[in-house]
Parts: structure tokens; C-alpha cells; sequence
């Protein structure tokens, strides 16, 4: 964050060359513990015009330290397809040609048979970063993807089509014995919470079971919250078409489906996945109520490279304008927009991948681009904040969670900033120890919930840097390691010692940065809103608790202003010069690019 | 009993814990190329079979090594490379048909000695695809596996006849 806030003059087009694209393993990359195996690519979003930045886990990110590097910084622009190989301590820039056009599989297959080394770890874009499709993602492995913000796109427009790696060189600890005992230790601490046993027998897809049973699950692209019916999207469902889970590297949890599809027009299928995010991107947004859709939808974006949510958030909000009139038949060229419409969602996926007709070209450039040529009403039904479509989480009932999408530096984003504990309606005292500040332990209230979303962002923010996995933090499951066993861990890898309030300060730095970049671009508070749609319409159904409530917009301002102050940034949401003086953090452009 | 190092193919996940845990446990760095263990994929058909050293009671390392320097220990049963008699030849790793033994960054072999009777890799196996366990149980579990699957199959059959 630090490189790309001091490197990039403001105001560059992200898909000029002047972009940089930046590939970062984190200090516990590589431990034998809360999948390690993942680093942070980051860039200018050509989605959002804001900071670029997505994690991604597999295994590439050990590998690109076991050949010798930490981090890469990619410049400028290559005049034609190539791709970088990495191998112990070298880094060559070879002829892709014979890759550009070639699915996400494919594309890592041949670069193996290209080296003769079927160990060989690979980021690589799909057809959509090469087509610039502003939310392409850069992918490894079968399923995993650095998925938001377009960084494919980005890779895409520098003509680069993957990074490969293979190492054999060591990283090295300051106190390996140690650290074996502690790394256990931190296994059992992951695995005896239940939504980490839970979810190692059927993956993310465990939260469908509780948003869709209370009603904090986004149907119809925002008209409903629940998903009637939906019994074929159930988590137990996949074990129709599972043959075993599969992890990242260093994980204990396994969260992920290798699944089978025998039967139906792109059978057959080996794929892995789907996570969460995509049975609602591909099921109840679109109100598309069978399993199998949802598996050939995932199977496709991972295939094509592009991002499942912003897919189907963009073709869940279409189908709402398409029902109300905005977009015409004459507009979508004959496509049926209608809800629950398998075919037509499957078709989109493959339409906008390769910017086939007009509709699918616009969706192609995100929500920003499409509101702009779709008129001022067709905002109104857009699920999104920065630019960047939200999950398909409704938090009408759930202020902190609402807070959470908007204040995200990336665009809307439950990976950002999300309390996601507070659901569990946990006793006041423990929430408050966490935390460290008074709150409500009512996931209605809007009391002390900008303190879980500041303190949840610094989290993230310095989980993602380490390396490792953020639902091996207290994310979903709550007596997970955090910032004590972080120090701990830092001090066996490195030898540094830090202590909590010092990583929290970390995590304010940067998420400070990304604050500044942002700011720099000409974001402020105008840009930390909710859709108008969660204050003026009512979630109606679910249950009691659930159902009837909407946003209220004093109070929502208010969370706002304690929430910049908890940070210590101005009303405006600008970091004043005493925070940015306090962090450190020096405006001038270092000498190290 | 003697134990041996039993793997479940069916439950390995490929996260690799195994292989980092047997790196730093041995080399005391992360270094999957340097690990005594190997989880091998077939990636596009989520096939994951993790190989290691068999330790055969015909060992062909053993017959092959012109210095006798592969020894059984009689404790855990693991065959043991004495250093001080390895003279680098490398005819273990060309004629062993598992790829059971390897080289590392600094020329020396790397085998499993199934640290010494508590294998590290078993510890750090989350799903339980490796396990340590009395020989003579093996197949008395995989019996019980593959019964309880014909057991499937003769209800579906009562049912029917039912």
C-alpha cells in the first residue's frame, strides 16, 4: 500500500502503463499453519478508480519465496503477450503468445508442460483480463482467485498473461523448534472452534444454512431477503457432487469442494469451489434455486477469470432493470432478463467475459460505466458502493455489518471491515473485551458498532500483510488466534518483537494509506454511502428480528463520525496531519521503485 | 506390533501441512522441496496421493547401496541412512520405485526415518490421511471400509426384496 500510494501520481488511468502492479507474500508466508499460502496483489482499480487490492490464497505465494522473492513490482508495459518465470533467485520474461486466448486451466497446464515440471504454481489471467473486463481476476490453481477489484484487468492490459514460480531455496525462522510447537498450537486453536470443523465438511457454504433460515440474504437482487424454497442451495446438497474437500497451502480447515458434475449440457466437470460468495451470485440474486446452475456458473467465471461476485451482482441488478423497464428488449438484444432465467445467467457469464453485444460490453466496465449509460434511475437499484457490487449479505437489520460495505476502502466488501461475530449475539462483556470499548451486543443496535468495524479493519488489514487466511482469524469463528498470537508468531519467524497495541497501530497505517490514496483520487465521505434502497425500503420477510427494519440515516451518519474519530481522521474522512504524523507516514516518494 | 505410516488417500485435502511440518522439523526451514514426504496431484481431476519412503522389508536401497550404509532400525522399523558411510552415490534415489529418497539443496539424501517412532507429519494431518498404526490393524480396517460399503448395498437389496 505504501509503494502504491508513493509511486503512483494521482489521477493515472489504471489501465495506462504508468499502473503498477504489486505482488506481496507476507512475514508468515510458508509457516505450517493458518493457510499460509497466501499473498496481497494490489494496484489502482480500473473498477473503482480507488485502491486495487485483492488476497489470494493456493500456493503460489511459498513458492514465490521458496525461488527467492518476497515481493514484485511490476512496471510499465510489455509490447506483446509474455509472462514472467520465476525460478531460485531468477526471474526470465518469456513469449506468451501461445497462452494469450487460453482459459485460466489451460493457460497453467501448458507452462507446466512448457518447463517439464508439473510443480510449477502459476497466477495467470483468463480471457477476461485479456478483454479488459474491469473486474477480471488473477487466478491459481482450480479455485483460487485474487478476485476483486479487476486485478486481472490491470495484468491484462500490461500484456502479461501469468506469473510462474517454482523454488527450492529455504525460508529460513528465528526459532523453528518453536515455532513447530506453536504452529500446532495455533491448529488446535483454529479447528476447536465449530465453524472451522463445520466448514471443513462443507466450506463456506455452511453460512447459507443460517442467512437464508433468519433472512440476511440479498434474493432477487435486493427485493427480498431470503431465498423461499431454497432448499437445493443448502450446504448438505454438495454431497451429491463432492469427492473430498481440498486446502490451501498450511491449512488445517480444507474449506473448499472438489465436486464432480456428470450430468447436464457442460457436464462433465471437475471443479472446486463454490464458495459461498457464488451460491449467491449465481443462485439467490438472480433467484436461480438449483445447485447444479451454481456449479456450472462457478466452474465458468474460473475458467473465464473473472470475478463471481461482481458477475453476478452486475447480472442480478440487469434482470431488476429488465423487470422494471429501464433496459428494453431492443437494449439486451433479444436476452430474457427474467429472474431464475439459468440459461440467460450462464449465457451473460460467457457474453460479458468476451464483451459479446452491447448489454454485455457495458456490464464489462462495472456498475460505475453502466449507471452512466444506463440513466440516473437505474442507480437507484444498484447494490454497490465505490463502484464495487456488495455481496449478496443484506444488512438492512445489521447496522455494523453496514457499516462495514460502506467505509471498505475497495469498494463494497465484507472482507474489509465486516464484525461478522456480531450476528452471533454474544454476551456484552466478551464483545466489549474484544473490542476494547463499550458496545451493544444487539447485532441491531447501532451502539459501539463503529468500534467492531474500525477494530475488524485493522485486522484484516495486518492478517492480510502476514499472509495467512482471514477465516483463521476472529472472523467468523470468534476464539481464533489474533493480534497476541500474531506477535507471537512474528517474534518465532522474524526474531522482531511487537507488542499488540504496536501491530493495531500497523493495521491503522494502513489502512490509513489506503484512506489517503483513495482520498487523493477524489474520494471522501460522499463516498462511504449505502445504496438509498436500505434506507427507504423495508427487508420484508424473515424472522421477527429480522424482518421490517431498514437503515435509519441519522443514525447511520452518526456511526459514520464516530467511526472517522476511532480512526482519527477528519469529518470529511480525511486522515488529519496529527494521525498521519503519529503513523509515520511520509508523503514523499521513496527511492525504492 | 511394529507401526507403520498408513495413508488414506481418500481424506487428503493437499494442503501440504505434512511437508512444511517434515521440512522444518528436519531442516528447520520451510522448504517443501527439502520434505521427506510429497503430496502428488493430479490438479485438474482433484486426485491428491501423498508419497513417501514405504520403508520395504526388501529394501531396494538397501540392496543397491555399495557401501551398506541403509540400516533398519529395530525400534521403529524405519531404514536409516548412516552419513558417515554415504558416499553420495545417489543409486538409492535412482532405484527406488516410490521416489522414497531424495537430495537436498546441500547434496545430502533425504528419507524418512519416521522421526524415530512419532512422526511429525501425522501430527500436522488435520483429516487423518496419515496415520501411524499397528501393522496388523491395516487390514482390518479396511475391511471394516469396504463392508460397511456391501452393508449399503444389501439394505438397498432388503429394501427391495422387502
Amino acid at each position: 500500500m505504501y509503494l502504491l500510494y508513493n509511486h503512483l501520481p494521482p489521477g493515472i488511468d489504471p489501465l495506462s502503463s504508468e499502473n503498477i502492479l504489486l505482488i506481496g507474500t507476507g512475514l508468515l508466508t510458508g509457516i505450517p499453519a493458518l493457510g499460509s499460502g497466501r499473498c496481497d496483489i494490489a494496484a489502482k482499480s480500473p473498477l473503482t478508480g480507488g485502491i486495487g487490492d485483492s488476497n489470494i490464497g493456493g500456493f503460489f505465494a511459498p513458492e514465490l519465496r521458496m525461488a527467492g522473492f518476497d515481493h514484485l513490482v511490476i512496471t510499465g508495459k510489455a509490447e506483446k503477450p509474455v509472462y514472467l518465470w520465476i525460478h531460485d533467485e531468477e526471474i526470465e520474461i518469456l513469449d506468451a503468445s501461445y497462452l494469450w486466448g487460453k482459459d485460466t486451466f489451460k493457460t497453467q497446464s501448458l507452462i507446466r508442460s512448457e518447463h517439464g515440471d508439473e510443480e510449477i504454481k502459476s497466477l495467470v489471467i483468463g480471457p477476461a483480463g485479456e478483454n479488459l473486463v474491469r473486474f477480471a481476476n488473477i487466478r491459481t490453481g482450480m479455485k483460487n482467485s485474487a478476485g476483486r477489484t479487476g486485478m486481472g484487468c490491470v495484468m491484462g492490459s500490461k500484456n502479461l498473461k501469468a506469473i510462474a514460480a517454482k523454488g527450492s531455496l529455504d525460508i529460513e525462522f528465528a526459532n523453528p523448534i518453536e515455532l513447530l510447537d506453536y504452529c500446532k498450537d495455533m491448529i488446535e486453536m483454529v479447528m476447536k472452534n465449530r465453524y472451522s470443523r463445520a466448514a471443513s465438511k462443507w466450506g463456506t457454504l455452511v453460512i447459507y444454512s443460517a442467512t437464508n433460515t433468519t433472512g440476511l440474504i440479498r434474493t432477487r437482487n435486493f427485493q427480498l431477503n431470503q431465498l423461499e424454497q431454497g432448499w437445493d442451495l443448502e450446504p448438505e446438497e454438495m454431497d451429491k457432487y463432492t469427492i473430498g474437500m481440498s486446502g490451501c497451502f498450511g491449512c488445517p480447515v480444507s474449506c473448499r469442494h472438489r465436486y464432480v458434475l456428470k450430468e447436464g449440457a457442460f457436464a462433465p466437470i471437475f471443479a472446486e469451489g463454490p464458495e459461498y460468495t457464488s451460491l449467491g451470485a449465481f443462485g439467490t440474486m438472480v433467484d436461480c434455486k438449483n445447485m447444479e446452475t451454481v456449479l456450472v456458473a462457478n466452474h465458468l467465471v474460473n475458467k473465464y477469470g473473472i470475478d463471481t461476485l461482481e458477475t453476478g451482482g452486475l447480472i442480478a441488478w440487469a434482470m431488476e432493470l429488465y423487470e422494471k423497464g429501464i433496459l428494453t428488449e431492443e437494449m439486451t438484444e433479444g436476452l430474457r432478463l427474467e429472474w431464475g432465467n439459468e440459461g440467460v445467467v450462464l449465457e451473460l457469464i460467457k457474453k460479458i467475459t468476451f464483451r459479446e453485444g452491447t448489454l454485455a460490453n457495458i456490464l464489462a466496465d462495472g456498475f460505475k460505466v453502466a449507471i452512466d449509460k444506463f440513466g440516473e434511475e437505474s442507480k437507484y437499484y444498484a447494490i454497490e458502493v465505490k463502484g464495487m457490487s456488495n455481496l449478496h449479505s443484506d444488512e438492512r437489520p445489521t447496522p455494523s455489518l453496514a457499516l462495514g460495505i460502506t467505509t471498505s476502502t475497495r469498494g463494497a466488501d465484507h472482507l474489509r471491515g465486516r464484525p461478522a461475530i456480531d450476528l452471533y449475539g454474544l454476551p456484552k462483556d466478551f464483545l466489549e473485551e474484544i473490542y476494547g470499548g463499550p458496545m451493544s451486543s444487539d447485532y441491531r443496535s447501532y451502539d459501539g458498532k463503529p468500534r467492531m468495524v474500525y477494530w475488524q479493519e485493522l485486522l484484516y488489514a495486518v492478517t492480510d500483510s502476514l499472509g495467512t487466511c482471514k477465516f483463521q482469524t476472529v472472523f467468523l469463528a470468534v476464539h481464533a488466534p489474533k493480534w497476541k498470537e500474531f506477535t507471537k508468531l512474528i517474534k518465532l519467524v522474524s526474531g522482531m518483537e511487537y507488542t499488540v497495541p504496536q501491530l493495531m497501530e500497523i493495521g491503522e497505517r494502513i489502512y490509513t494509506i489506503e484512506r489517503m490514496f483513495n482520498n487523493r483520487e477524489g474520494f471522501s465521505r460522499k463516498d462511504d454511502r449505502l445504496p438509498e434502497r436500505y434506507f427507504k425500503e423495508a427487508t420484508p420477510i424473515g424472522l421477527p428480528r429480522i424482518k421490517d427494519r431498514k437503515m435509519d440515516k441519522e443514525k447511520f451518519e452518526k456511526m459514520l463520525d464516530e467511526y472517522y474519530t476511532l480512526h482519527g481522521w477528519d469529518e470529511n474522512g480525511n486522515p488529519t496531519e496529527e494521525t498521519i504524523q503519529k503513523l509515520g507516514i511520509i508523503k514523499e516518494q521513496s527511492q525504492i521503485i | 506390533m511394529q507401526k507403520i505410516l498408513f495413508v488414506d488417500q481418500e481424506k487428503c485435502t493437499g494442503c501440504r501441512l505434512c511437508e512444511i511440518a517434515c521440512s522444518v522439523h528436519h531442516e528447520r526451514v520451510s522448504n517443501t522441496s527439502r520434505a521427506r514426504i510429497h503430496i502428488v496431484k493430479w490438479e485438474t481431476s482433484g486426485l491428491y496421493v501423498p508419497m513417501f519412503c514405504q520403508q520395504c522389508d526388501t529394501p531396494i536401497c538397501e540392496t543397491v547401496c555399495p557401501m551398506n550404509a541403509v540400516k533398519r532400525d529395530d525400534k521403529t522399523g524405519a531404514l536409516l541412512i548412516n552419513k558417515d558411510l554415504c558416499v553420495g552415490c545417489k543409486l538409492c534415489v535412482m532405484f527406488c520405485p516410490f521416489g522414497g529418497v531424495g537430495i537436498g539443496k546441500n547434496r545430502e539424501i533425504l528419507k524418512c526415518d519416521l522421526c524415530d517412532g512419532d512422526p511429525i507429519c501425522v501430527k500436522f494431518c488435520i483429516p487423518s490421511a496419515l496415520q501411524y498404526i499397528d501393522a496388523n490393524t491395516i487390514n482390518l480396517r479396511k475391511k471394516r471400509v469396504a463392508a460397511g460399503r456391501l452393508t449399503e448395498l444389501m439394505k438397498k437389496l432388503l429394501d427391495v426384496s422387502l
